[in-house]
C-alpha cells in the first residue's frame, strides 16, 4: 500500500483507533495514581501535578503494610501452582502425546471438560472441606484449585506442542551413542522447553488473575492475594475513597504483567490457538 | 462428556497384548495420574458434595439446625425472585456481550490477518486487555465512569451529574463494556487462527468467478471459519456465564446487577448458608453442563482435540 493513499489513511486511523482503546483504561489507571488523592475527582486525563504518594501508602509499615503480603502471596502462589501445573502436565500431556494406553481420550475429554466448570459450584464445598482440613486461608488452599482449574489449559497447550516434536531424533541420538539421558537432557528438552515456557507463561497470568477463589477461601493478609486485597482495600480514614492507593496497586500488579506479555507475545499467542483450533 | 469411546480401548492390536504393550499402557496411566487426580480432587468431589450439601438445611451461623430436606433448598432458590432475577442478569450479559464480542472479534481478526502493515502492532495492542488482571480492568472501567473520580460525565453529550452505577441499566451497560474490553482479544486470537487456516486459492477462484468481498465474506469466510467460531463462542460463552469480578468491583451486586455466580458467592460465603448456596452451584452447574450440550449437539460444535483422537 502507497504511502498518502485514501486506504493508507484509513488504516492507520483504525491501527491508531485500536490501539487507543486497547490502553486506554491503563493509562487512566495511571493517571489516577499519580494524582494527589485530594485531587482525584478532578477528571483531568493527565493530573495537574504528579506524586507518588500513593505509591509509598502502599507500602509504608512493611509487613503490616496494605500491599506487600498480599504481593508476596501473589508471587508466590502462583509461581508454584504454575510449576506444580506444569510438571503434572508435561507428564500427562507426554503420556498423550506418546504412548498408547486406554483412556487417553477419557483424560483429554475430561480436562475440557474441567476448562468448562463453573469455578462457583466448587466454592461452597472448598469453604467447608478447607476449614475442617486447617486448609482455609493458607497458600495451599489456594495452590491447589488454581493447580485444577489451570491443568486442563497446560495440558492442552502441551499436547499440542509435544505432538509437533520429532521423537525419532532422541532414537537417532542414542544410535550416534548418546545414553538414553543424554538423548532426553540434549536433545528433547530443548526441544519441548518452548512449549512449556508457554504453558507456563499462560498458567501464571490465570493463578495471577484470579479473584472467586481469591477472596472465597481466604480472610486474612497471610494469604490473600493482590486481587483479592484490592477489592477490600480501605481509605486512610473512613472518609476518604481509597481510589488512589487502589489505582496504583493496581498500576503495581498490572505494569510486570504488560510487559511480560509483551515481550513472549509469540509465545502467548501460540499458547491461546494451539488447543483451539487444530485439527 | 468423560467417556472413552468403545472404539478407542480396541486399537489396532488389540487381540494380543504384549509385554511392551502393557508396560507403555501402565506408564501411560502413571503419568497420568497427578493431573488427573488433582483435576477430580477440586471438581468432581466437590460438586458431588455441592449436591449432598444442598439437600441439607446446613447454615453456618445456626450450627444446631440442619438435616436432610430434600428438595426443599431447590424449592426456594427457583421460587425467588433474585434467581430469576440474577439469571436474566447474567443471560444477558452473556448474550449481549459474547454477540458483541464475536462482530469486534471478527474485524480484529480481518484487521490482523489481512494487515499490509501494523500487524504486530495491532497485536500487541490486543494483548494488553488480555495481559490485565480482571478486577484491575474492572476498577478502571469503574474509575472512569464514576462520577467521584471519573471523566466520562465531563465528556460532550454526557449529562454532567450521570450517576452510572446508580441505575440498572446504566450500571449493566458499563460491566458488559469492561467484559467486551477485556475478553474480545481472546476472541479475536481464535478467530484469527481459524482465519489462517483458509486456503488463499479459494478466495481468487472466487474473485475469477466474480464474488465481490461482501460475498467472499459470507459465502466463504464464515462458513469455512464455522468450527473456529463455534469453539471461540462455547468457551466464551460459558466464561461469560460465570460473570463475577466485574460485578463485584462495580456494584457488587448493587442496582439488580446481581449475576448467578454473585448470588451463589453471597449465599455461600457472605451469609454461610452452605444449603442454600450450594443449590445454587450446582444449578449453575447444570446449566453450564445444558450450554456445552446444545453447543455440540445443536451447532454442532467439534470439541477441540476430540476430532484428532477420535
Amino acid at each position: 500500500m502507497e504511502r498518502g493513499t485514501r486506504e493508507y489513511a484509513l488504516w492507520t486511523v483504525g491501527l491508531i483507533a485500536i490501539m487507543v482503546v486497547a490502553i486506554f483504561p491503563v493509562f487512566w489507571i495511571l493517571s489516577l495514581s499519580l494524582k494527589d488523592p485530594a485531587t482525584i475527582s478532578d477528571g483531568r486525563l493527565i493530573p495537574a501535578e504528579f506524586t507518588l504518594d500513593n505509591y509509598q501508602v502502599l507500602f509504608e509499615g512493611g509487613f503490616d503494610s496494605p500491599l506487600l503480603r498480599p504481593l508476596i502471596n501473589s508471587i508466590l502462589i502462583a509461581l508454584i501452582a504454575t510449576t506444580i501445573a506444569i510438571v503434572a502436565a508435561a507428564f500427562a500431556a507426554y503420556a498423550i502425546a506418546r504412548l498408547d494406553f486406554p483412556g487417553k481420550f477419557a483424560v483429554l475429554s475430561g480436562a475440557l471438560a474441567i476448562a468448562m466448570f463453573p469455578a462457583i459450584s466448587t466454592i461452597g464445598p472448598l469453604f467447608d472441606m478447607w476449614r475442617a482440613l486447617g486448609l482455609y486461608d493458607t497458600y495451599v488452599g489456594l495452590i491447589i484449585p488454581y493447580l485444577t482449574f489451570s491443568l486442563p489449559l497446560a495440558i492442552f497447550i502441551l499436547v499440542a506442542f509435544f505432538r509437533e516434536i520429532p521423537w525419532d531424533l532422541e532414537q537417532a541420538a542414542q544410535v550416534d551413542g548418546a545414553t538414553p539421558l543424554q538423548a532426553f537432557r540434549k536433545v528433547i528438552v530443548p526441544l519441548a522447553a518452548p512449549g512449556m515456557f508457554t504453558a507456563a507463561i499462560l498458567v501464571f497470568i490465570f493463578c495471577w488473575n484470579d479473584f472467586l477463589f481469591a477472596i472465597s477461601l481466604t480472610s486474612s493478609d497471610a494469604s490473600r492475594t493482590v486481587p483479592a486485597a484490592l477489592a477490600f482495600f480501605t481509605g486512610e480514614s473512613q472518609f476518604t475513597e481509597p481510589t488512589a492507593s487502589i489505582a496504583a496497586a493496581a498500576m503495581l500488579v498490572t505494569i510486570p504483567i504488560i510487559i511480560f506479555v509483551l515481550i513472549f507475545q509469540r509465545r502467548i499467542v501460540a499458547g491461546l490457538t494451539s488447543g483451539a483450533v487444530k485439527g | 462428556m468423560s467417556d472413552a469411546p468403545a472404539t478407542e480401548a480396541a486399537g489396532p492390536s488389540a487381540p494380543k497384548v504384549t509385554d511392551r504393550a502393557k508396560a507403555e499402557r501402565r506408564l501411560g496411566w502413571m503419568l497420568c495420574a497427578p493431573a488427573v487426580i488433582a483435576m477430580l480432587l477440586v471438581t468432581a468431589y466437590p460438586i458431588g458434595y455441592a449436591i449432598v450439601l444442598s439437600l441439607q438445611d446446613v447454615d453456618l451461623r445456626f450450627p444446631d439446625e440442619g438435616g436432610f430436606v430434600g428438595l426443599d433448598n431447590y424449592g426456594a432458590v427457583l421460587s425467588s425472585d433474585l434467581w430469576w432475577q440474577g439469571l436474566f442478569n447474567t443471560a444477558f450479559i452473556t448474550v449481549v456481550s459474547v454477540v458483541i464480542e464475536l462482530v469486534l472479534g471478527m474485524i480484529l481478526a480481518l484487521v490482523m490477518h489481512r494487515a499490509i502493515f501494523g500487524r504486530g502492532v495491532v497485536r500487541t495492542a490486543v494483548l494488553i486487555p488480555y495481559g490485565i488482571v480482571t478486577v484491575v480492568a474492572a476498577f478502571a472501567w469503574f474509575y472512569a465512569f464514576d462520577p467521584a473520580s471519573g471523566f466520562v460525565d465531563g465528556l460532550p453529550f454526557v449529562a454532567d451529574d450521570k450517576a452510572w452505577f446508580g441505575d440498572r441499566w446504566s450500571a449493566m451497560s458499563v460491566i458488559i463494556m469492561a467484559e467486551v474490553w477485556k475478553t474480545t482479544p481472546f476472541m479475536a486470537l481464535l478467530l484469527l487462527a481459524g482465519l489462517t487456516t483458509i486456503d488463499e486459492g479459494v478466495y481468487e477462484a472466487a474473485k475469477v468467478d466474480g464474488a465481490n468481498a461482501v460475498q467472499r465474506f459470507f459465502r466463504i469466510t464464515l462458513p469455512l471459519m464455522k468450527p473456529a467460531i463455534l469453539v471461540a463462542l462455547l468457551f466464551r460463552t460459558l466464561d461469560a456465564f460465570r460473570v463475577f469480578d466485574s460485578i463485584f468491583v462495580m456494584t457488587g451486586g448493587g442496582q439488580d446487577t446481581e449475576s448467578v455466580s454473585i448470588l451463589g458467592y453471597n449465599q455461600l460465603i457472605s451469609r454461610l448458608n452452605l444449603g442454600l448456596g450450594s443449590a445454587v452451584s450446582v444449578l449453575i452447574f447444570i446449566l453450564v453442563l445444558l450450554i456445552a450440550f446444545a453447543f455440540v449437539r445443536g451447532f454442532g460444535a467439534t470439541v477441540p482435540q476430540g476430532r484428532q483422537e477420535a
